[in-house]
C-alpha cells in the first residue's frame, strides 16, 4: 500500500519565558490509505501538537509534512486550501468546536462552500443522516444538542468534504462512557463506507486498542515505541509502553489482582528541560547508565520499531 | 378528595426547530419586568423628540418663543403662578427670566440629549469594535499598539480633555464636535472588551475548525468571531448610553455643550441653579428627564446583559 501521509522529522518548538520547548522532537510516521493510526501517550507529550502540525493549524519548525506524495509543510494558505477537504480534523470538545452562534446546517455546508461548492443542501442533509442526525437538524443550533449529537455534527463537518485522512483529536475523551462507544462505531463504520484514514489521537489506551490497526507511542514529543496493535499490546517492548498497559484496568477481577503492575514515579520531565540520555530514564524501571547519556532511536525489536537500550524481549 | 384541576393545554410542546441565541434572550426578556419598564421609558423620550414639533404644535409655544408675560419684573423675572408658572398653556410652567416654555425646552432637550448620546454611543462602538476585534485578532505588535493607545486614552482625565477640546475646537457644528469628541474618549472601554473577548473567542475550537477548512481570515473575522461578539458589543453600548447623556448634560451645565437658544437638559439645570430657591420647578424638569432616562438604559442594559449572558461559557 502507498503512503499517504508521511512525516520526516517533524519538529515544534515553542518559546516561552524558561526557554525554547521542544513539544514535538523529530516525529517519523508513515500513514496508509484506509489504515488508522493510533497516537498515544500522557497529556504534555506532544501528540495534539503532532495532530495539529499535520492539518497545518500549526508550522511545523522542521522536518517535513507529505501528504499524497506532495510536500505540503509550507504550502501557503491559498495553495493549502484545495486540500483543505482532502485532510480534516474532529475536536475534543463537540460545543467548543461548533460556533453557537450558527445552525448546524451552516456549519456543516461551511467546508463544501470552501471548496466550491454551489447548492451544499442535499450534501449536508446526506451527512446528517450518515451521522445519525436527521436531515431535521440542520435548522438547530449547537446549544440544542446533547454532547453525543454535537460530536456528531463535528464529525459530519470533518468529513463531508470526503477527506482521505481525518485527525481525530481525543474525539470521545469529553463524552459519557455510553455514548463513547457509539462515537467510535460510528467513525468505524464511517472508515469502512467512505474509505478514510484516521489519525487517532487518544490517551485511553483500551479506546486505541478497539480502533487502531498500528499504535504509535509518545514520550516527551518523541515516538518511543510503534508497531501493530496486537504486536505492541500483546508484548510491549518499551518498558514506557509497558507502563502505560499496566495501568489499564481489567474487566476480570482476578486477572486484576494477580498481574503485575508497574507504577511511575513522578510526573513526566518538563519538555523544557528534558533529561539528558533517554528521556524516560529518570522513571523508568530499568534504567541504567547508559539510559542516562546516550539517546536510544528506534530500531526494530521483535517485529515492531522501540527507542530503549533495554528492551523488553519476549 | 376532590381532583386537582388540570390547566388543558399547558403540555410544553418541543420547542421549533432552530431556536437561535438571539431569540432565546428576545424570550427571556419578555418576561423580564424591569428591561420592559426601561424599554417603555425610553420608548416614551424616543417619541417624544421624534414628535418634538408636534408636541409644541399643540401647545402653540416654540422653545425659543420670548413670553415676557409669564415672567414677573417685580420678582427679578420669576414666573407668575405656583409651580413655576403651570398652567392651561404652559404645562410645565415657564423660564425664569425669559418666560420660554419649559415643557418646549424639555421636549427640544430630548432631541439633543437623545441625538448626541446615541451617536457619540455608535461612534464609539464602531470605533471600538473594530480596533478591538483587530487587536484581539491579530496579535501581536498591532494589538500591542492598539492595546498601549487604549491605555493611553482612558489614562486621560476625560472631563478636563473634553472641556479643553471642545473649547479649542473652531465653531462650527457643535453637535458633531461633541459626539466626536465624546466617541473619541469612548471607544476604548467597549475596544478593551472586544479585545478580550476576540482573544478568548480566538482560541476555541471552532475557529481552529474553520481554519482547518480553509476559511478566509476575513470570513472567519466576520462570520465566525463578529457574531460571538454582538451580544457584549450590544450589552455595553446599551449601558454606554446613559453615560454618554450624563456627559453631554455636564458639558451643557459647564457651558461648552450645544450652544445656546438650542435647548438642552444640562443647560437648563445650569440655568436653574440660579433660581432654585424661588422657583424649584424649574429645576425638576430636567432633573428627571436626564435620571429617568439614565434609570431606563441602565436597566435595559443590565437586562440585556442577564438575557444574553455575554460571559456565559458557550452553551
Amino acid at each position: 500500500m502507498t503512503a499517504l501521509l508521511e512525516l520526516d522529522g517533524l519538529t515544534r518548538t515553542f518559546r516561552t519565558r524558561r526557554g525554547t520547548v521542544r513539544a514535538v522532537d523529530g516525529v517519523d510516521l508513515t500513514v496508509r490509505a484506509g489504515e488508522t493510526l493510533g497516537l498515544v501517550g500522557e497529556s504534555g507529550c506532544g501528540k495534539s501538537t503532532t495532530g495539529r502540525m499535520l492539518v497545518r493549524l500549526l508550522d511545523a519548525t522542521s522536518g517535513r509534512i507529505a501528504f499524497g506524495g506532495r510536500d505540503i509543510t509550507r504550502l501557503p494558505p491559498r495553495r493549502m486550501r484545495p486540500l483543505r477537504g482532502q485532510l480534516q480534523i474532529i475536536f475534543q470538545d463537540p460545543f467548543s468546536s461548533l460556533n453557537p452562534r450558527r445552525t448546524i446546517g451552516s456549519i456543516i455546508a461551511e467546508p463544501l462552500r470552501v471548496q466550491g461548492v454551489r447548492d451544499p443542501g442535499p450534501r449536508v442533509r446526506e451527512m446528517l443522516e450518515r451521522v445519525g442526525l436527521g436531515a431535521e437538524h440542520a435548522d438547530r443550533y449547537p446549544h440544542e444538542f446533547s454532547g453525543g449529537q454535537a460530536q456528531r455534527a463535528g464529525i459530519a463537518r470533518a468529513l463531508v468534504t470526503r477527506p482521505r485522512l481525518v485527525v481525530a483529536d481525543e474525539p470521545v475523551s469529553a463524552l459519557d462512557v455510553s455514548i463513547q462507544a457509539q462515537i467510535v462505531n460510528l467513525l468505524a463504520e464511517l472508515q469502512r463506507d467512505l474509505d478514510l484514514a484516521y489519525v487517532f489521537i487518544a490517551h485511553d489506551l483500551a479506546v486505541v486498542r478497539n480502533v487502531c490497526a498500528r499504535v504509535a507511542v509518545m514520550y516527551l514529543g518523541r515516538i518511543v515505541e510503534i508497531g501493530d496493535r496486537d504486536t505492541v499490546y500483546g508484548a510491549p517492548a518499551h518498558p514506557y509502553t509497558k507502563a502505560l498497559l499496566s495501568a489499564v484496568p481489567l474487566p476480570d477481577p482476578v486477572a486484576e489482582r494477580e498481574r503485575e503492575r508497574i507504577v511511575l514515579r513522578g510526573d513526566p520531565p518538563s519538555p523544557a528541560e528534558p533529561p539528558a540520555g533517554c528521556a524516560f530514564h529518570p522513571r523508568c524501571f530499568k534504567a541504567q547508565d547508559r539510559c542516562r547519556v546516550e539517546r536510544p532511536v528506534l530500531a526494530e525489536v521483535a517485529g515492531r520499531q522501540a527507542a530503549c537500550h533495554f528492551p523488553e524481549v519476549h | 378528595m376532590s381532583a386537582l384541576p388540570l390547566t388543558p393545554g399547558r403540555h410544553a410542546a418541543p420547542p421549533p426547530a432552530g431556536r437561535s441565541p438571539w431569540r432565546l434572550a428576545g424570550a427571556r426578556l419578555r418576561h423580564d419586568r424591569a428591561a420592559l419598564l426601561g424599554l417603555a421609558i425610553v420608548a416614551l423620550f424616543v417619541l417624544m423628540a421624534l414628535a418634538a414639533p408636534l408636541l409644541t404644535a399643540l401647545n402653540g409655544h416654540g422653545p425659543n418663543e420670548f413670553h415676557p408675560e409669564k415672567i414677573d419684573d417685580a420678582l427679578a423675572g420669576a414666573p407668575r403662578g405656583s409651580f413655576g408658572g403651570i398652567d392651561a398653556h404652559f404645562w410645565l410652567g415657564a423660564e425664569p427670566g425669559t418666560g420660554r416654555d419649559v415643557f418646549s425646552r424639555m421636549v427640544y432637550g430630548a432631541r439633543i440629549s437623545l441625538l448626541i448620546s446615541l451617536l457619540a454611543t455608535a461612534v464609539a462602538t464602531t470605533a471600538g469594535t473594530a480596533l478591538g476585534l483587530t487587536a484581539g485578532f491579530a496579535g501581536g505588535r498591532t494589538d500591542l499598539l492598539i492595546s498601549r493607545v487604549m491605555d493611553l486614552v482612558l489614562s486621560f482625565p476625560q472631563l478636563i480633555f473634553m472641556i479643553a477640546l471642545v473649547s479649542v475646537l473652531p465653531e462650527a457644528n457643535r453637535t458633531l464636535e461633541l459626539v466626536l469628541v465624546m466617541g473619541f474618549f469612548g471607544w476604548p472601554y467597549i475596544g478593551r472588551i472586544v479585545r478580550g473577548q476576540t482573544l478568548s473567542l480566538r482560541n476555541r475550537e471552532f475557529v481552529d475548525a474553520a481554519r482547518a477548512t480553509g476559511m478566509t481570515r476575513r470570513r472567519i473575522v466576520f462570520h465566525e468571531v463578529l457574531p460571538n461578539l454582538m451580544a457584549p458589543v450590544l450589552v455595553y453600548a446599551t449601558l454606554t448610553i446613559p453615560v454618554n447623556i450624563g456627559t453631554e448634560a455636564a458639558l451643557s451645565f459647564l457651558g461648552i455643550g450645544v450652544r445656546p437658544p438650542t435647548a438642552s437638559w444640562g443647560q437648563m439645570m445650569s440655568k436653574a441653579i440660579g433660581w432654585y430657591q424661588v422657583d424649584p420647578a424649574y429645576f425638576v424638569v430636567p432633573g428627571v428627564c436626564l435620571l429617568l432616562t439614565v434609570l431606563a438604559f441602565t436597566l435595559l442594559g443590565d437586562a440585556f446583559r442577564d438575557a444574553l449572558d455575554p460571559r456565559g461559557g458557550n452553551r
